[in-house]
């Protein structure tokens, strides 16, 4: 009833080719915008921007990255842990040792480093492909552990391997309040995805999911399979490597390359799967689901057990949380195998045709 | 009914997002309890969380505690022993009749969550922060200035902030890691009966390749400089469940003596591995996070011989402090966790840290007016300008198991008291004299590193005009 295209006509390609086609779509865009911009920090608390939102923003843009390798070029990764380590040491190499060099090239210079890395540890994408490769970029992990506990110029000497940075700044605007911290993360990830979702559209997207969906047919019809698979590693790994800057720089301040372990890359590859493989929006869900989800688990139980007029230990606590948390996790890939972007879809499609289901 | 439970759960998400986004009321007039329910907990949440916390005559304070997690067995007497002590200062009425709020938030030693614990509780103005992790002291230290809510790291955190004119905020009370390398060589030397014995020795570090495994490196080498004695690094992965290569290692290469940083599942192995390979117990120091019961109980004969530096305490199951414990809050059936913990190494270091924590809220109500409740500024002056004498530890019960502890504007750790503390098999029992770490080693790495830290930061040092504020 409200949700319909009915009556939208395209006069001409321009019309024809934006990213939301449809009317509704972009006023919800705008709605969505104008609340995470201006709704958001009006009513959301410290804890919320410092705890949750800040978090979020930076997987959903990290989640983001893995879904153009995973998602759209079909290549599994493991590795990603180590490209967000490699932007982030990346980026603090270049703070600590260039004196005045703005944050955002600081950024870039992060994600940069991160693409060189991934492009290099996706040359064995070439050869091999599945859980192979996955195993092979594993590899990538291990040796990103390695070198920054081990090689101490990258870690600038400091005794302890744990390394800091601070005083950061936009145009002369301090990023030190959690408000200025969200907004600054969520600029960087509206331009990201925005890049993210015309890549995907365009020739290139093209390309990628060609490979994804058979190689061999991919390289039959004239795609090159290298430049396709190591564009999608460049990519990919340069919006990790840029979300694993902002994870040290904003949310951390000060981190240890154990932040970056093999665990983050588990977390975010469940967060591609979960969220739903090849959707840009499924970064988005997925990112939520991970990231929020365990803390709002953590918080509401102890509420519900003194509802029933039960006290929960912190350990019992914990401990319920992982069940439930992976319990839901079977839960939603029982009912919807393709990820919460499906299910996202399927409610879009629902919408359209309510109230007259069939 | 299965279609129609499919269908309400395909909706619930997206439709719940979209309520969320545009709040849109007239979604919710369809009937999905799923949706309703998610709405209600949603709600729920968002109150629980955001809601200000109302500023009661209560001094909160916050518990970041790991009970679960490989690193589960060292954690649970810790914050057992903490939240008993608090525990025991509301049976007594409080601090001047201030009585003291707690909330517990689980870390498992991961740093990320560590930082969200700790940005849940600031909210309810806490007095300061134990972050008992070496990797979140550090994300911590640079949150907290802005925050104003003191650090405290009671024998641990980061070993240069105990130069409090660069490190405002921190304070690693009672020693620091560098405290425990000082003394452990110390020991050693004293074992070989003098430091110019030590010319042509060899000694391995055996360390958890962590932030907290790396700290006592830098005075280690200085030591190794001075002395001529050799130092071999070996690193353990953590957890450190693996270490296999390592004791390889140390056959080969034999070494005088090695030092143990280790923690958690980490110091049994790794005693298991000494005993496997023939290495003499007796030659091992380890630090005091290796130095507890959960780290040999499980290998007990086997790691007879065993040393630990202890920072102030050890066991001390005969202590006033122990038996107070015992009738007050276990007697009474009010105890976290099991009675056999109480008066164990890791359980009395919480009592100790809690207690550290409690007499700078104290000292903080003897400027700033007793019997009020005190905000994270003010308790940083009391750290500040703490002066637990003995006859004041006495009077606590902590006659015998600490030393007098005085920190300054400028020092921020108070004291450097240490002892060796040895396992006979069935329990640990002391076998050194009390040690004081060598100031003239300790002081010019203290502040090179703080100056380093400083200069980084663009930080100035304090002057001593703003040590009266």
């Amino acid at each position: 009833m409200f949700y319909r295209e009915n009556g939208q006509f395209k006069t001409s390609y321009q019309a024809d080719q934006q990213i939301f086609p449809i009317v509704q779509d972009r006023w919800f865009m705008l709605v969505l915008l104008l609340i995470a911009f201006i709704g958001v920090p009006w009513f959301a608390t410290d804890y919320m921007f410092s705890a949750i939102l800040i978090p979020f923003v930076i997987m959903a843009m990290a989640a983001l990255g893995v879904n153009i390798l995973v998602g759209y070029c079909g290549q599994i990764s493991l590795g990603s842990g180590a490209f967000m380590a490699v932007g982030a040491y990346g980026a603090y190499n270049f703070f600590a040792r260039v004196p005045g060099l703005p944050l955002i090239p600081t950024l870039i210079l992060g994600g940069l480093c991160a693409t060189v890395f991934g492009v290099l540890f996706g040359l064995p994408s070439l050869r091999v492909r599945g859980l192979y490769l996955a195993v092979a970029t594993l590899a990538a992990q291990f040796f990103a552990d390695w070198m920054f506990l081990r090689i101490k110029w990258f870690t600038l000497d400091t005794p302890s391997g744990s390394v800091s940075v601070s005083n950061l700044q936009v145009f002369g605007l301090p990023i030190e309040s959690d408000v200025s911290k969200y907004l600054f993360c969520l600029i960087l990830l509206c331009v990201v995805a925005l890049l993210a979702k015309n890549l995907v559209r365009g020739a290139i997207g093209r390309e990628w999911m060609a490979i994804r969906d058979m190689d061999v047919a991919a390289a039959v019809i004239g795609i090159r399979p290298m430049y396709a698979k190591l564009s999608a590693f460049a990519v990919s790994s340069f919006i990790i490597g840029m979300a694993g800057a902002l994870w040290a720089f904003i949310y951390l301040g000060a981190w240890e390359p154990s932040a970056f372990s093999v665990d983050q890359s588990f977390r975010l590859l469940f967060m591609v799967i979960i969220g739903g493989m090849g959707s840009i929006m499924g970064g988005f869900l997925g990112a939520a689901f991970i990231v929020v989800l365990p803390i709002f688990l953590n918080q509401f139980l102890p509420v519900l057990a003194s509802w029933l007029g039960m006290t929960m230990s912190t350990t019992v606590v914990s401990h319920a949380e992982l069940m439930i948390f992976g319990a839901l996790i079977v839960w939603f890939l029982i009912v919807e195998p393709h990820g919460l972007a499906r299910l996202w879809a399927i409610g879009k499609q629902k919408m359209r045709v309510w109230p007259f289901p069939y | 009914m299965g279609h129609w439970q499919a269908e309400n759960a395909r909706l619930a998400f997206p439709v719940l997002t979209w309520v969320l986004c545009e709040s849109n009321l007239k979604e919710t007039k369809m009937k999905k309890p799923v949706l309703l329910l998610s709405a209600l907990l949603t709600s729920v949440w968002l109150s629980a969380t955001s809601s200000a916390w109302a500023q009661s005559k209560e001094q909160f304070v916050p518990v970041l505690s790991y009970r679960t997690g490989p690193y589960a067995p060292n954690g649970t007497p810790w914050a057992n022993g903490f939240v008993d002590y608090l525990k025991l200062v509301n049976t007594k009425g409080g601090i001047n009749g201030v009585k003291i709020a707690y909330e517990e938030c689980e870390t498992g030693y991961d740093t990320a969550r560590s930082v969200e614990c700790y940005e849940r509780l600031k909210s309810k103005n806490p007095s300061f922060v134990q972050t008992l992790s070496t990797g979140a002291t550090f994300a911590i230290t640079e949150k907290a200035p802005g925050d104003k809510i003191p650090v405290l790291t009671i024998g641990y955190g980061r070993s240069e902030s105990s130069d409090g004119a660069v490190f405002k905020w921190n304070f690693p009370i009672a020693g620091t890691y560098w405290v425990a390398a000082d003394t452990i060589l110390q020991a050693i030397a004293k074992k070989e009966g003098g430091w110019d014995k030590l010319k042509g020795k060899k000694i391995a570090l055996v360390y958890h390749d962590s932030p907290f495994g790396k700290e006592p490196i830098p005075l280690i080498q200085e030591r190794s400089r001075n002395h001529g004695f050799e130092l071999q690094l070996l690193p353990v992965t953590p957890p450190g469940v693996e270490q296999k290569a390592t004791w390889l290692q140390v056959r080969q290469s034999k070494p005088d003596y090695v030092v143990l940083w280790g923690w958690g599942v980490m110091n049994s192995t790794a005693i298991k591995e000494a005993q496997a390979t023939g290495y003499a117990r007796e030659k091992m120091y380890g630090v005091w996070w290796a130095g507890a019961e959960p780290d040999v109980k499980d290998v007990a004969e086997g790691a007879k011989g065993y040393n630990a530096i202890t920072i102030q305490h050890g066991a001390e199951p005969n202590s006033d402090i122990v038996k107070t414990m015992l009738t007050q809050i276990h007697g009474k059936g009010q105890g976290t966790g099991p009675k056999e913990e109480v008066g164990q190494v890791l359980y009395l270091r919480g009592v100790m840290s809690a207690m550290i924590g409690i007499e700078g809220i104290r000292s903080a109500q003897e400027r700033f007016g007793k019997g009020k409740v005190m905000t994270g500024e003010q308790v940083r002056w009391g750290l500040e300008n703490l002066n637990l004498t003995q006859a004041k530890l006495d009077a606590l019960g902590f006659k015998g198991v600490m030393r007098p502890i005085s920190t300054s504007c400028m020092d921020h750790m108070g004291a450097a008291w240490t002892r060796v503390h040895t396992w006979n098999g069935k329990a640990w029992e002391f076998t050194s004299d009390w040690m004081q770490a060598d100031e003239q080693i300790l002081k010019p790495l203290v502040k090179a590193t703080a100056d380093k830290y400083a200069a980084e930061k663009k930080l100035t040092r304090r002057t001593g005009q703003d040590c009266q504020s």
